[in-house]
């Protein structure tokens, strides 16, 4: 086959253009267009636990496993509720059977019979993804199949997780599991497809004490915002760097 | 529950005291396997490169051997990786959509341009064999031979040239190579060690001296092998010439070399030191520092790990073979001994790091204990259980003896640079 100079310049030129053809199909974005786009930056999501209100009863549990179709028996769950229970020796008893799903029923933590009179202090932190503003479960990733909404949100990819588990290690929160269905990372997302609907969470909706409630941060005049900016708060583990933003009420120093 | 809706790591974890619901063994024997298998890739090729570079022309025959091991060994690398992902067919993905803050992103990228380094070092040292063995089947007959042919016309990729200014060439593409392929090599390893070191929320892992430790004991377990190996065949060798009634000529098999292994033992010897050194100042550091983390890190270390780590690891993995491989008069016997067991402790140093750092909740209020899955009743149970990591084992050495049909790293004047 003979080839001259001509056509192959010919031939160059033609298979460029076609080639260019597809990528004229992509816009590229400014950053302040890629954001506007993505969402509105009008919404920053934040949580507010109230431990003083919580008393276990594990309905916030109960119905974030049917909102979100995490199997009822499986031990696993967005989020669950701890028990603490501090004896007057100092010492801090913890459990949390089931994530606290059917509430505290026992007196007895892991068999251990604690004698009333002996208790200088108990109560319940509920906990659940903190949704950080530099999340270690996003950093590590190695797909990019869990990310960072433009409201503070950390998604997952279903499709695009390869279940390599490197998130579910890099919490410092131990929210992440693996979701025994679908085969791939899982954890709470403040019920991303209720919130962004205008609806509560389900946790949110099924607390009949108010401990549970979600903030939109960025709106001076939310009544959750307003608390979360003018009263004493605390983080769980901040030492991590990862700036969570499920805020506590009433939070202990044993709770870990 | 049915069996596809058990949680991963329900099976072989239990709970102590208080742990978060979520937590479980997550990463397993596969994980444990994963960098155990690239250090024996990494030791390997540092190895080999050792005669190649350096010129350390008493390793020449155990040069050629670990070079060729290493390639063996490669696949075997990423082999717990796939394994262990709980979405196998997704594995490509890294390669695919790499999100470059994850330490695992650029495994992929790390590890194919190792592959090639490793491959085309093998080409050019053993290209001219090829040609020969090209014209020495030429014209021969018979089934067999005309595959072997086809295949060797492969291998050369059409360079026939073996002119001795083409073999220079061939022996300077070579050496460059292998000079090349030790920083990658040590990368692809310290690389490893940066996945665990840099988990954050990882008591125990989250260090800087994790990729340096893991580089050490890679080196360690790598030369361990290779020269077991070697002892092995060449021994095994040896022994079947003698059952035949041959006599062991020069050039021929005639068993392990004891210069060889003495010279081996003293960079296995180097690197143990180094690798203790590190382990050793990690841990007093911690203790030192004693930060929030260390009540419970003490209590796995000094009491429930305390057999697997004092005992196991450092005693009978690297106090006795260290022993061992200085007393005099040592034999090869005593030799194969040590090496055996510098391979037991460095595999149990990848267990403690792997296995250790989940053995304790991130609320260190509470404990896990893995159990591994001895017979498989599940696919699960199977790929990350003892069947799992001895099918992972196996694989380099079966890999291996295909690789030797074509490239005899064990024959003696062949692929010499």
């Amino acid at each position: 086959m003979s080839c001259s100079r001509r056509d192959f310049l010919k031939d160059a030129a033609g298979a460029a253009f076609v080639s260019s053809l597809p990528l004229s199909a992509f816009v590229v974005l400014t950053a302040d267009e890629a954001k506007a786009a993505v969402a509105n930056a009008t919404v920053r999501w934040g949580y507010l636990v109230d431990t003083n209100k919580c008393t276990g009863c594990g309905m916030c549990v109960k119905a974030c496993k049917n909102e979100n179709e995490i199997p009822y028996d499986s031990p696993v769950t967005r989020t669950w509720v701890e028990r603490y229970v501090v004896t007057k020796d100092g010492a801090t008893h913890i459990d949390s059977p089931d994530g606290g799903r059917d509430g505290f029923t026992s007196d007895k933590i892991r068999d251990e019979e604690i004698d009333p009179d002996n208790i200088a202090k108990a109560f319940f932190v509920p906990k659940l993804c903190n949704q950080c503003d530099n999340p270690a479960c996003v950093q590590v990733c190695p797909v990019g199949a869990t990310y960072k909404t433009e409201d503070g949100v950390v998604l997952i990819d279903r499709e695009w997780c390869i279940g390599c588990g490197y998130c579910i290690m890099a919490c410092p929160y131990g929210v992440r599991f693996f979701h025994p269905e679908h085969k791939v990372a899982d954890k709470c997302n403040f019920c991303y497809h209720r919130i962004t609907k205008g609806m509560m969470p389900a946790c949110v909706e099924s607390c009949a004490f108010g401990a549970r409630r979600l903030a939109n941060l960025r709106d001076p005049d939310d009544p959750v915002t307003k608390i979360i900016t003018t009263e004493r708060v605390a983080v769980l583990k901040d030492e991590y760097g990862t700036k969570p933003h499920v805020f506590y009420l009433g939070l202990d120093n044993n709770v870990r | 529950m049915t069996e596809d809706m058990i949680v991963h790591g329900v099976e072989w974890t239990v709970k102590e005291l208080f742990v978060y619901p979520n937590e479980f063994i997550y990463w397993s024997i596969q994980i444990v396997m994963y960098p155990y298998m690239t250090g024996l890739v990494a030791g390997a090729f540092v190895l080999s490169s050792l005669y190649h570079v350096f010129g350390q022309k008493d390793l020449k025959e155990i040069a050629q051997f670990s070079l060729v091991f290493s390639l063996a060994l490669l696949p075997v690398a990423a082999l717990p990786l796939l394994l262990h992902l709980q979405q196998p067919l997704r594995a490509m993905e890294p390669l695919l959509t790499p999100h470059f803050t994850s330490a695992i992103a650029a495994f992929g990228i790390v590890f194919t341009v190792y592959g090639l380094i490793v491959v085309s070092e093998i080409w050019f040292v053993y290209r001219e064999y090829f040609v020969h063995q090209l014209e020495a089947l030429r014209g021969s007959s018979g089934f067999w031979n005309a595959q072997r042919r086809i295949a060797y016309t492969a291998l050369t990729f059409g360079a026939k040239d073996v002119s001795d200014e083409a073999i220079k060439v061939d022996h300077k593409a070579a050496k460059i190579l292998a000079g090349v392929g030790i920083p990658v090599a040590c990368f692809l390893h310290g690389y490893a060690g940066f996945i665990f070191g840099s988990v954050k929320a990882n008591a125990l892992w989250m260090s800087p001296l994790m990729p340096v430790i893991f580089i050490m004991s890679a080196v360690v377990s790598g030369i361990a092998l290779c020269m077991l190996t070697y002892i092995v065949i060449m021994e095994f060798q040896a022994f079947r010439q003698r059952r035949k009634g041959g006599t062991t000529e020069a050039g021929q098999t005639k068993g392990a070399e004891i210069d060889i292994i003495a010279k081996a033992t003293r960079y296995l010897l180097g690197f143990l030191v180094a690798a203790i050194s590190l382990e050793l100042l990690d841990l007093i550091f911690r203790g030192y520092t004693a930060m929030k983390s260390w009540d419970i890190l003490r209590s796995v270390m000094y009491g429930k790990d305390f057999v697997n780590i004092f005992v196991l690891q450092y005693t009978l993995g690297n106090l006795v073979p260290f022993v061992l491989l200085l007393l005099p008069g040592r034999t090869i016997k005593r030799t194969v001994l040590a090496l055996l067991l510098v391979l037991f402790g460095v595999f149990m140093m990848r267990w403690n790091v792997v296995i250790g750092g989940q053995a304790f909740s991130l609320s260190f209020s509470g404990y896990m204990h893995y159990h591994i899955p001895i017979i498989p009743h599940s696919l699960e149970t199977f790929k990350e259980g003892l069947f799992g990591a001895l099918t992972v084992i196996a694989t380099p050495f079966v890999l291996f003896w295909l690789i030797n049909k074509f490239i005899p790293s064990l024959r003696r004047g062949i692929g010499e640079t």
